[in-house]
């Protein structure tokens, strides 16, 4: 199980967009993933749970990948949110 | 003839709200309600049959959404359809439909209980976050519950309303808007929502008259009402006496006659009477504008505002999604050339950074923020590169004050394309390059700056208030802000020779391009290029079509000599009058 703090860097915060590719990524893979923040636990291929959380810029949530392909997927969506959604 | 003023000013029968879409119409209304969903709560016996019936809902579900998600990227381009890519992705969320069929199965209860049960889970979650739009994401989710719901219990939607009515309803959503505007839709009203409200954008892009925010058109307006919708100052009259609807009728046939005989000017040059050819240009805003512009007539886009990106988003768009909107704009005007503007952030618009500047006006605004944020720029500089291939884009530089900036900006420039090179990208290695001229210094320096750059444009809005050090939003001086400063002028002026001299091309995108009173003037001073807002195009050819350059000319240099503003303004009213030309606004 891989476990990773990430800070949100866009101006825009955690919006539809971002929410939505981030379930696109983790979809590809068969580890579980999950979303933490404020203490609420979102599991992160669902769409709907992801959209509840309100992740403004500067927020700080917990990403942890527990499967097979655990190394992959936590790469690609953690670079996902380094890059600041690719909104910078 | 009685005035606009004096028929609203005694109306009882007037409702206001906010004009989020221009023009005029007279319709009937239909009222759009939503209904109330009745969720039964019935346990049930056949499982298989309710699994499957859930299935079947959501099978029919995807393929609505999918037909709306179809319109909507046609109308609102891909950016703004996410909201339904992300319903779409509901539909599918593992978690989401495997909790539903689990309870069902466990629960033994129908399946819409079940559902609006479940997914209203997560609509408190969002609504417990306290934030405006967390609260309007809670509304998207209850569209696709409903949508659900409504297709367990086998209801087909109320989407065939009867042709060419007003829609009056308390909100609008994103798929309503889509649906109603294919059906014919005359006009729009609704109680709630404001300028950048999803139902305003749409039918300002399709070009149907809007009044928004009215809070109680719902309650006073009834199915059936004779409606006028008055787009151009956002007013309502409900069920109006004979003397309104004539003034109306009046004012709505001006209008038509007014859009077609301008039409018929679509393909006509704006040449002046004595043989002088001027080219007309857009200024666009939206991706909506380039249909706008190029019915108008325009011969090419003189200034597309990048920033307004971001105001469409939300947030700054990233280089792919930057190159998609360029390559796009550049493809739908092809052959025609598009000038793009660099981001012009800071001052007045968008705040860029936390810190709040005494004075943004003079602080680190255009040119001067995208070159202390090399990354932003270059990534903007790579988008736009990348758009040129077909060699019918331009790059624009805002609120340069000084050579180095265009000496520095030309090097990061030649470093992009480097990179592009070294990617074996495509681009127009030979795209021009020129600067808005917008500030005093430049403006006195135009001949040296149009030796350094392909063309220049003039920004008449900052220029003006540079000139004149008045900020036109501050009102205890805004009456200072004068076009016709006899110091606007001349400035205009030494820019005109500036670029004449280095025989570069100039054009003028600023408002004052779209002041009728204007234009014999610029005329006059010898610009050949004017960029407009779309929708001023036929105006200003028909005025262009009716004037004489020579006297323009004369007239022009008769104004170089006035010292005061209202001496130019009475020489060019007095042009106007004696080339019989009439002006727009005493038209309609």
């Amino acid at each position: 199980m891989i476990t990773k703090t990430v800070k949100i860097i866009n101006k825009a915060g955690l919006h539809t967009r971002p929410a939505a590719t981030i379930v696109k990524f983790a979809s590809k893979y068969s580890c579980e993933f999950f979303i933490k923040k404020d203490g609420i636990n979102i599991n992160g291929k669902s769409i709907i749970g992801v959209m509840t959380l309100a992740a403004e810029m500067g927020s700080e949530i917990t990403l942890t990948f527990d499967g097979v392909d655990e190394e992959e997927a936590c790469k690609e969506i953690t670079g996902y949110f380094e890059r600041g959604f690719d909104e910078l | 003839m009685i005035t606009f003023d004096q028929i609203y000013k005694d109306a009882k029968n007037k409702m206001t709200g906010i004009a989020a879409a221009p023009g005029l119409v007279i319709a009937k209304a239909y009222k759009f309600v939503k209904e109330e969903l009745e969720i039964s709560k019935l346990e049930i016996t056949n499982i298989k049959q309710a699994l499957s019936d859930f299935d079947d809902a959501l099978s029919k579900c995807k393929k609505e959404l999918n037909k709306i998600l179809l319109l909507a990227r046609d109308i609102m381009g891909n950016k703004r359809a996410i909201i339904f890519e992300a319903q779409m992705m509901i539909l599918d969320d593992p978690i989401l439909i495997g909790t539903i069929k689990r309870r069902i199965k466990y629960e033994k209860m129908d399946p819409e209980f079940i559902v609006d049960d479940e997914i209203s889970k997560y609509q408190k979650l969002m609504f417990k976050a306290h934030e405006a739009y967390m609260s309007e994401r809670a509304h998207d989710i209850e569209d696709i519950k409903s949508r659900i719901i409504r297709n367990l219990q086998n209801k087909k939607l109320k989407s065939k309303i009867s042709k060419d009515v007003i829609v009056v309803s308390e909100t609008l959503t994103p798929a309503d808007t889509i649906l109603f505007s294919r059906s014919n839709s005359k006009g729009f009203v609704t109680d709630h929502g404001g300028l950048t409200s999803h139902a305003a954008i749409i039918s300002r892009s399709l070009n149907i008259p809007a009044v928004v925010g009215t809070h109680n058109s719902t309650m006073l307006i009834h199915d059936g009402d004779e409606l006028v919708v008055d787009g151009f100052h956002g007013c309502i009259i409900i069920n109006p006496t004979k003397r309104q609807r004539n003034f109306f009728n009046r004012k709505i046939k001006h209008l038509n006659e007014l859009q077609s005989s301008l039409k018929e000017l679509k393909n006509n040059k704006a040449e002046t009477t004595d043989g002088k050819v001027i080219e007309l240009l857009a200024n666009v805003d939206v991706t909506g504008e380039i249909d706008i512009a190029k019915t108008s007539g325009a011969q090419g886009i003189g200034l597309y505002r990048s920033e307004q990106i971001i105001a469409e988003l939300g947030n700054f768009a990233s280089e792919n999604e930057q190159t998609e909107i360029y390559r796009k704009l550049a493809s739908r005007m092809y052959p025609q050339i598009v000038t793009i503007r660099a981001l012009d952030i800071g001052g007045d618009k968008f705040n860029f950074s936390e810190i709040s500047e005494p004075n943004p006006f003079l602080g680190l605004r255009g040119i001067r923020l995208l070159l202390k944020n090399k990354n932003l720029f270059k990534a903007q500089i790579r988008s736009v590169l990348r758009a040129s291939r077909n060699k019918n884009i331009q790059f624009m530089l805002p609120m340069v004050s000084s050579l180095l900036e265009v000496r520095e900006t030309k090097n990061l420039i030649n470093v992009c394309k480097k990179e592009l090179k070294k990617n074996k990208e495509k681009f127009d290695n030979n795209i021009k390059i020129g600067i808005m001229i917008e500030v005093p210094s430049a403006a006195l320096l135009a001949k040296e700056f149009a030796d350094e750059v392909d063309f220049l444009s003039i920004g008449t809005n900052d220029l003006i208030q540079y000139l004149v050090a008045v900020d036109r939003g501050n009102d205890l001086v805004s009456d200072l802000y004068r076009e016709f400063h006899p110091a606007v002028l001349k400035t205009l002026k030494i820019i005109v020779d500036g670029a004449k001299i280095s025989n570069k091309q100039l054009s003028l995108c600023g408002e004052m391009a779209a002041d009728t009173l204007a234009i014999p003037l610029l005329i006059g001073l010898g610009l050949k290029t004017l960029s407009l807002s779309p929708a001023t195009i036929p105006n200003a050819k028909r005025i262009i079509r009716s004037l004489s350059y020579a006297n323009a000319k004369k007239m022009a240099e008769e104004c170089l000599k006035f010292t005061t503003s209202h001496g130019i303004i009475s020489r060019i009213e007095k042009f106007f009058e004696d080339s019989k030309i009439k002006r727009t606004r005493n038209i309609i």
